[in-house]
């Protein structure tokens, strides 16, 4: 175990501990085993839901980095979570009595496809620039998500959407969350894959000079991260920016070694949305503001402090 | 296409586009038209009245917008000012609450919230165009992300707002061509025609200031100040778009693109009268073919939101190959 996960494990059990006591509901009512109820039905896996979508879409943003090989792509820079929205409804319409993980596996053909197509105009562009490939990805999605807009509108879902495309955990429940555990199966993938990952970020020609199955690898990373996105939009919601954060600032800590950073970016992610999730439910308690909107605002800070700064490196 | 329409006068261009934005407003009050006329005057009347003021803001503003900047992506609503102007009325219902901003006459709101909106306008254009050697991928890429926080921000603080000012305040800030606010149309008009008097006499720079800092300078342009100015004015006409139909992000570069590349010559002269036609003959065509002949209502923003994000791919991409 390296240092920093030593340090993150008892930060991150503290939050999740915050966020089990934290709730309108009193878990100490006595005795007739209602504190224990809240906990197990809807405290704990609520917790257990923030921790494995931020570990997920973090671990993601940094396997899209090292595909993209641009430090500011991430499922929410690059079109992934809107066409994973856009297959969610595409799914609602056509198969209305889908279970939920029928609804997923769309969602994920969905991302999958957009985020090969963002993947595609990059190849297009010989000459790109560093921040342009976040501003295309910005505007896939954001095309993306009009259309989306416009079947929903066609077919009167506004509301509903509106109601599972903003990052609410207040929704999880036990047995409304589960699937969020293939998201984690699959950020373990990821960790197992970790090295060639590190390859592919050093480029293509000397990815394909050590051995390795270029597009092999590639494909699976696409895979992991369209399927981790869609168990998150499915199940919670949209959660931007984390996925770009979280990998950066541990990236200019600890290097961009995954097989070592991968599990700190990991704990990181889920300790920051637990941290947002916290945040949020306290400040206008007994409501709450949906961690998809406690991010944005965090998120884009964090953001533009990294477009800034890293400017005053380059000179 | 391209060599036939460089040899077609530009004037030819502008009556075209005229002509074209004429039948859209006529089509637009006659179409299905029932009962008494005096009704459909005042109801149909204000509506158009309504969209030919935001056709013109937008229009005219992301033009000059480009022409300040030497760039034909960026406008002032992909770099996050619309979505400034939302936030600054979320701020208002937030420490007014709904019931007290509602109290307050729309006008006097309009007029502060505009005054607010150039100030800060100022500050933010000067940040990000001081520094001549400022990526342009930079600029466009925070104010893409500022226009992120505007709105997260927004939603934040309509978060913390009583459910039910939230709705009141939700009403009021969903893009749409179909409620404009009329109690706004006559200040939003009187704004306009000033904004245009200025534009009309700062007019005869446009063309220099295309050529660049350095270029109009030497051309005897006193280029802070008239850019300055041309910042306030374009402030000014975002406000006016935004506080009538709520944040579009892409109709004015779909607008402007497309007067650009229809006119054969990048002069001002032509190029402002025929993105305005063009705005108009959208929004009101749009309008005319979303709600009469598909009986669709607010959805004409989204059409044009998917259109104009496509344009803005394409001219990124090809403008990147160059």
């Amino acid at each position: 175990m390296t240092k920093p996960v030593l340090i993150a494990i008892p930060v991150i059990l503290l939050l999740a501990a915050a966020s089990v006591f934290t709730g309108v509901g009193s878990l100490a009512t006595s005795d007739d085993g209602r504190g224990w109820f809240l906990v197990v039905e809807s405290r704990l896996p609520r917790t257990l839901a923030l921790m494995l979508a931020g570990a997920g879409l973090a671990v993601s943003g940094t396997i899209m980095q090292m595909l993209a090989r641009n430090r500011f792509v991430e499922p929410s820079t690059a079109g992934t979570a809107e066409s994973a929205a856009l297959g969610m409804l595409l799914a609602m319409l056509i198969a209305p009595n889908l279970p939920v993980a029928g609804k997923m596996a769309f969602a994920t053909l969905t991302a999958l496809a957009g985020t090969a197509l963002f993947l595609q105009i990059l190849r297009r562009i010989p000459l790109r620039s560093e921040l342009m490939v976040p501003l295309i990805g910005l505007m896939l999605g954001g095309v993306i998500n009009a259309i989306t807009t416009f079947i929903a509108y066609r077919y009167d879902l506004m509301q509903s959407m509106g109601a599972w495309m903003s990052g609410d955990f207040s929704v999880v429940l036990r047995g409304r969350y589960e699937l969020l555990w293939i998201g984690f199966a699959l950020t373990l993938v990821a960790y197992a894959t970790a090295a060639r990952f590190t390859v592919i970020g050093m480029g293509e020609a000397i990815a394909r000079n050590v051995g390795l199955n270029y597009d092999k690898v590639v494909t699976l990373g696409l895979a992991i991260v369209s399927m981790v996105t869609a168990t998150v939009v499915a199940t919670v919601g949209m959660i931007p920016f984390l996925g770009l954060v979280v990998p950066n600032i541990v990236s200019l800590i600890m290097g961009d070694n995954l097989r070592r950073t991968l599990p700190v970016v990991a704990i990181s992610g889920a300790g920051l949305v637990l941290a947002c999730d916290i945040v949020g439910r306290l400040l206008i308690a007994p409501y709450e503001i949906p961690v998809g909107t406690v991010m944005g605002v965090i998120g884009s800070l964090i953001f533009l402090h990294l477009l800034l700064s890293r400017r005053s490196h380059a000179g | 296409m391209q060599a036939d329409a460089r040899r077609i006068a530009p004037s030819t261009v502008v009556l075209a586009s005229a002509a074209l934005a004429f039948v859209s407003m006529v089509a637009f009050m006659t179409i299905g038209a029932k009962g008494s006329w005096s009704f459909l005057l005042s109801f149909r009347g204000t509506k158009l009245l309504g969209m030919v003021l935001v056709a013109y803001a937008i229009a005219v503003s992301t033009v000059l917008f480009q022409t300040i900047s030497g760039n034909r992506i960026l406008t002032p609503s992909i770099i996050g000012f619309d979505a400034m102007y939302t936030l600054l009325q979320t701020i208002m219902v937030f420490f007014l609450g709904a019931a007290g901003a509602s109290s307050v006459d729309p006008r006097l709101q309009f007029l502060v919230e505009t005054a607010v909106m150039v100030g800060l306008s100022l500050l933010l254009f000067r940040a990000l165009f001081s520094g001549a050697s400022r990526s342009l991928h930079l600029l466009m890429l925070v104010g893409v992300i500022l226009g992120g926080l505007f709105r997260s921000l927004s939603s934040f603080l309509q978060r913390i707002l009583d459910p039910n000012e939230f709705v009141v305040l939700q009403d009021r800030l969903f893009a749409s061509f179909n409620s404009i606010d009329a109690n706004l149309l006559g200040i939003a008009a009187v704004a306009t025609l000033a904004v245009t008097f200025v534009l009309w006499r700062l007019s005869p720079t446009f063309d220099v200031l295309s050529l660049g800092r350095e270029a109009s300078i030497g051309l005897g342009v006193d280029h802070q100040r008239v850019v300055t100015l041309l910042l306030v004015l374009i402030a000014v006409l975002v406000s006016i778009s935004t506080a009538l139909v709520g944040p579009v992000t892409f109709f004015g570069l779909l607008v402007a693109s497309l007067a650009w590349q229809l006119t054969p010559t990048a002069s001002h002269r032509y190029v402002l009268p025929v993105a305005v036609c063009i705005a108009i003959a959208t929004l009101v065509g749009g309008q005319v073919i979303l709600e009469r002949l598909f009986s669709f209502n607010t959805a004409l923003s989204i059409v044009i939101e998917f259109f104009g994000g496509l344009v803005f791919i394409f001219l990124l991409v090809r403008g990147s190959a160059r």
